[in-house]
């Protein structure tokens, strides 16, 4: 199994973070892993993206060109990537401020209202878990086990006792995604 | 077993330089390798181990503080980015020409000038052919891992304190931010004076304790004399190239075509290896690990078995010129490079092999 996946929106959406927590999830299922994000000039502009990569083989290149599956949280990032999912591949999105809904007949597409969960829950900083969570519906590539150790790893332990919340916004994407185009 | 831990390139050169018993870091703030300094300053290892971290006020002072620290025969490093490895050429020659060891890390970046903060290996001349005057070299690490940005702080220490010479990791942008899985080395005390002594006690300023004194310098007026003292190094780099070249080769059993990258870029080439494998193009990789010494006859001894070699680099072509010399004309050698701090993809690699071999 390997899994290409690009986590693509603004700074400040958690991107950079959901990518290292699933990054370690693999870890705790002994699997290869890398994490590269975007540190140039785009990321001064406030859009940020990493490229996560979790194999059960040796991993090669770290920079990719095309995915397995997209997780595109602004439109910036939808114009950028739809066009780089591999035929067959997967596109989760949060349809909050996308104005040019995604149209490839040729993947699977999923919507989920991350943002308008996540406001509606009272707490904007468990979007990213809810966006990892409709993504862990879609491809079940980790575990809910390894996810909570994952968090563990990649939380400082004082936020440790954040994670059932964590978990439990998890939960909250896996029941509320969309599917808006299956192949 | 040791921890797995996930880290980014950067941190891990911190890291490690505490882990293995560092004496002193000495640097100044650049883009793509902030994360060094940043990572030892929140570690404090100060309060741990006793290291010295300092931020100097600028590039130049740093390389001449690792100067002072590895004339004292410590274990001294710095790191930087390519503008500021630049700055840092007078001191590295000096130390080179008073035969000390250090270890300088270089994240490097596009160029010239300023350039960009994105990731680039145009500063493969700079690192392998001396960089500032003088005949001189250093030993060039090139991690390709998360894992070897590690490693290869050990190593490049070890090696510059067995040949007294300065080691550098040459690595770029990619490796310095991405994240990998590591394993960390177990922590070696820092050194007492006494090993000190031991290791380096016939030519470190540790005091004169009734001895001749020892004089650290790379001046010496006399022209034979200086050309003596030339000749020594000379023969320290043919005993470094005899016994210190490093590389891997992958897919190269079968190969009949050739990539020759370092770094991330060795990375990228692995992916293209298996498109291009897809497509039915044998071609495997040969990547030196060792820049200096570069891998000669291990790309000599392929000669007689492929049809070419396609040298990746993210540059405008300056390893290639090492590779056609180990080459000597005997087969087709070609470069594909992007600059400025564009990464190459995969499958554009793939696309120069078939264009530039006429596959």
């Amino acid at each position: 199994m390997t899994e290409e996946i690009i986590i693509a929106g603004f700074g400040g959406q958690g991107v950079l973070s959901m990518g290292k927590i699933l990054a370690y999830s693999g870890i705790m299922q002994d699997q290869e892993v890398s994490w590269m994000p975007s540190y140039g000039p785009e990321m001064r502009g406030g859009t940020a993206n990493v490229t996560v990569i979790i194999s059960d083989d040796r991993i090669s290149s770290p920079v990719l060109n095309a995915f397995d599956t997209a997780i595109v949280l602004n439109q910036q990032s939808m114009d950028k990537f739809e066009s780089l999912v591999k035929p067959g591949g997967t596109l989760v999105y949060d349809p909050n401020g996308i104005t040019h809904h995604p149209t490839r007949k040729d993947i699977n597409i999923y919507q989920i209202e991350g943002a308008r969960l996540a406001s509606e829950g009272g707490n904007p900083k468990i979007f990213n878990m809810i966006i990892l969570g409709a993504f862990l519906k879609v491809k079940p590539i980790i575990n809910l086990e390894n996810l909570e150790k994952g968090l563990q790893k990649s939380l400082p332990a004082r936020h440790h006792k954040l994670i059932p919340m964590n978990i439990e916004a998890v939960q909250t994407g896996m029941n509320n995604l969309v599917t808006i185009n299956q192949i | 077993m040791a921890e797995v831990k996930l880290m980014k390139g950067n941190e891990v050169i911190a890291e490690t330089a505490i882990r293995c018993g560092c004496d002193g870091y000495f640097g100044y703030p650049i883009t793509p390798q902030s994360e060094v300094m940043e990572t030892l300053m929140l570690r404090k290892p100060w309060e741990e181990t006793g290291m010295v971290v300092l931020q100097a006020e600028s590039e130049v002072a740093a390389i001449n503080m690792v100067y002072g620290g590895a004339s004292c025969g410590k274990k001294v490093m710095t790191s930087s980015s390519s503008p500021g490895i630049s700055l840092k050429q007078e001191g590295i020659t000096y130390i080179a020409g008073s035969e000390l060891p250090c270890l300088v890390v270089d994240v490097m970046r596009g160029g010239p000038g300023l350039g960009t903060i994105q990731p680039s290996q145009s500063d493969y001349f700079q690192a392998t052919k001396g960089g500032g005057h003088g005949d001189y070299h250093l030993i060039v690490l090139a991690p390709a891992s998360v894992q070897e940005m590690s490693d290869f702080v050990v190593l490049g220490f070890d090696l510059a304190f067995k040949y007294r010479n300065p080691a550098m990791v040459l690595a770029d942008g990619v490796i310095g931010q991405m994240m990998e899985k590591v394993v960390l080395p177990d922590y070696t005390p820092r050194r007492t004076e006494e090993e000190i002594e031991k290791q380096c006690g016939d030519w470190a300023l540790t005091g004169k304790k009734n001895r001749n004194r020892h004089v650290i310098t790379s001046l010496e007026l006399e022209a034979p004399r200086q050309e003596v003292f030339n000749e020594k190094l000379q023969r320290k780099y043919r005993e470094i190239e005899a016994n210190e070249v490093r590389y891997e080769m992958i897919n190269c059993e079968d190969a009949e075509y050739i990539f020759v990258a370092y770094g991330s870029t060795a990375r990228i080439c692995q992916k293209s290896i298996q498109l291009a494998r897809e497509a039915g193009i044998k071609v495997g990789l040969l990547r030196p690990i060792t820049l200096y010494p570069f891998p000669m006859k291990p790309i000599s001894d392929l000669c007689g078995r492929v049809k070419g070699f396609l040298s990746v680099e993210m540059s405008a072509g300056q390893m290639v010129e090492d590779v056609r010399l180990a080459v000597e004309g005997r087969v087709k050698v070609e470069h594909y490079g992007r600059m400025g701090g564009v990464v190459p993809t995969p499958e554009e690699i793939v696309v120069a092999l078939r264009e530039k071999f006429s596959i």
